[in-house]
């Protein structure tokens, strides 16, 4: 049995690692993602862990090295942040195209400009073509669990995909909240051994890896990595399922929470998930039929599963904690939007922005989203395109 | 010949687009790209292989050690003129041109 103990998000994302002992971690800090790696350093100081810890000089370099030991056939890990991960984004494509399941965790933070250290999900929306799986969570407890998870989603021979692992910047990172954390040997018979496909170091059997690759053969082996995607969704559900069988605590890609006789269903991810939940359950008990679908696995996106379960409800709000420059609403809207056009649900959506830079969400805002959705409800169409919460205007 | 035959469908494709076969940069002719061709003067060459350590594409033939009386694969010379900037002889001039003779690595005929 594991024990529970009170730890911050990072430390216990840094416990994850700890217990998973991967064979490289190549990082550079950034705020608020710094303690992870400074955390794990120290373990590795310490010889708690069997790590080659690599001291790079920009994130660009440490997702380089981190592709580079993947590709000789390790067990990759790594921590960022907004404009470290930006730094990243060349070399983010290119794990992703070689079918390395390195594991990246990113506390979410606000991309500049102007300079703000604080939460938002600019820097995950922003990496969402990049071809990493990407979960984000809740709570603490969330972060840690899905850490773990993400090295047998990622691991699975029919994934072989990288994957991020997504915790909200100082909301999650730097709050202190009890969990349970597992033992070393379980979680590690868990995770399970790593063998790499085709490692370089493998002498014997010499190959060339991210040749040139022109208009012969480009289009053929990114067709070939699309395949990747739905076997990827199955690994969340699947390993979800076996995280649950063992520690006790079961995920999916969503969360249903309270939706099944819903009409009125406001989408999230992250932190303010918790919030959302409290909201919910006292409009429930004022007699408003309300609910919650928590988004965990934003890649792949489950769409067919988002539609179905929003099936049913007369008016819906998607909350986005970014903005998507030019587009007419946020990137989550996008997506849940086109979801329920693919599979043919005409549902009124409103869309709300919050939160950049770490702007505060409140329970109040949160209950101003359903007090429209009632309206939105009566008149079959949405309020506007989109709403802000908590803005000055 | 290349690992794919030209035709080969998405489906078969190796996983994360790699190569796994050694030695495959022979089946790759660049020698359509050229312009311009290297000419050695063996007569002040001193055999340094810097040429055939430079050149990107494996297109300076040596045997023995030595590159004096061979040529250049045409099918793998591009002309980017590499061999030239590195000699320390100055002995190979780059010559207007794509077309050139391969004789491949067998010493021409006194
Ligand atoms: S011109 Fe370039 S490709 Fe041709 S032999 Fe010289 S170095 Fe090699
Ligand atoms: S670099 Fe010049 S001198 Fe050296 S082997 Fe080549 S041609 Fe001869």
């Amino acid at each position: 049995m594991g024990k529970e103990i009170a730890l911050e998000g990072n430390e216990a994302v840094a416990e994850a690692m700890r217990q998973i002992n991967p064979d490289v971690v190549a990082a550079y800090p950034i705020t608020p993602s710094t303690e992870i790696v400074q955390a794990f350093a120290q373990f590795v100081a310490d010889g708690k862990v069997d790590t080659n810890f690599v001291a790079v000089e920009s994130e660009h370099s440490a997702m380089s090295a981190c592709l580079a030991a993947a590709v000789a056939g390790g067990r990759v890990m790594n921590a960022t942040s907004a404009n470290g991960l930006a730094l990243m984004w060349e070399i983010l494509y290119i794990v992703s195209s070689l079918r390395q399941p390195v594991i990246l965790t990113l506390v979410n933070r606000a991309l500049s400009g102007n300079i703000n250290i604080h939460c938002d999900h600019s820097d995950g929306m922003g990496a969402r073509d990049t071809g990493w799986v990407q979960l984000y969570a809740e709570d603490v407890q969330e972060a840690y669990d899905n850490l773990i998870q993400a090295v047998a989603i990622g691991e699975r021979e029919e994934v072989r995909l990288p994957v991020m692992s997504c915790l909200d910047g100082f909301l999650l990172s730097h709050s202190y909240e009890l969990l349970e954390v597992e033992t070393d040997e379980a979680v590690r018979e868990w995770v399970r051994p790593y063998q790499a496909i085709n490692p370089m170091l493998d002498i014997d059997n010499p190959q060339t890896f991210g040749p040139l690759d022109l208009y012969d053969y480009y289009f053929e082996h990114k067709r070939s990595q699309m395949e990747a995607y739905p076997p990827a969704k199955e690994a969340i559900v699947a390993e979800g399922k076996r995280f649950g069988e063992v520690f006790g605590r079961e995920y999916g890609l969503l969360e249903e929470f309270m939706t099944d006789d819903a009409d009125l269903i406001v989408i999230a991810m992250g932190s303010t998930c918790g919030t959302l939940r409290d909201v919910v359950a006292g409009l429930r008990e004022q007699g408003v039929k309300a609910g919650m679908l928590k988004l965990r696995a934003f890649r792949p996106f489950p769409a067919e599963e988002i539609a179905g379960a929003l099936a049913g409800a007369s008016a819906i709000a998607v909350l986005d904690r970014a903005a998507s420059f030019g587009a007419h609403a946020g990137p989550l809207y996008h997506e849940v939007t086109s979801a329920l056009y693919t599979f043919g649900e005409q549902i009124p959506t409103n869309n709300y922005i919050y939160g950049l830079g770490g702007r505060e969400i409140l329970p109040e805002d949160l209950q101003s989203v359903f007090t429209d959705l009632t309206q939105v409800a009566e008149d079959g169409q949405p309020v506007e395109p989109v709403g802000f919460l908590g803005l000055r205007e | 010949m290349s690992h794919y035959p030209p035709d080969a469908k998405w489906h078969e494709m190796e996983r994360g687009g790699i190569i796994p076969q050694a030695g495959n940069a022979e089946e790759y002719h660049v020698g359509g790209w050229r312009n311009e061709h290297p000419v050695r003067d063996d007569e002040s060459c001193i055999d340094c292989l810097f040429c055939w350590v430079y050149c990107p594409d494996n297109a300076v033939y040596v045997k023995d050690e030595s590159v004096k009386g061979l040529g250049f694969s045409a099918e793998h010379c591009k002309g980017c003129g590499i061999c030239a900037q590195v000699c320390p002889k100055d002995c190979i001039t780059m010559v207007p041109g794509g077309d050139f003779e391969d004789a491949g690595d067998e010493p021409e005929e006194a």
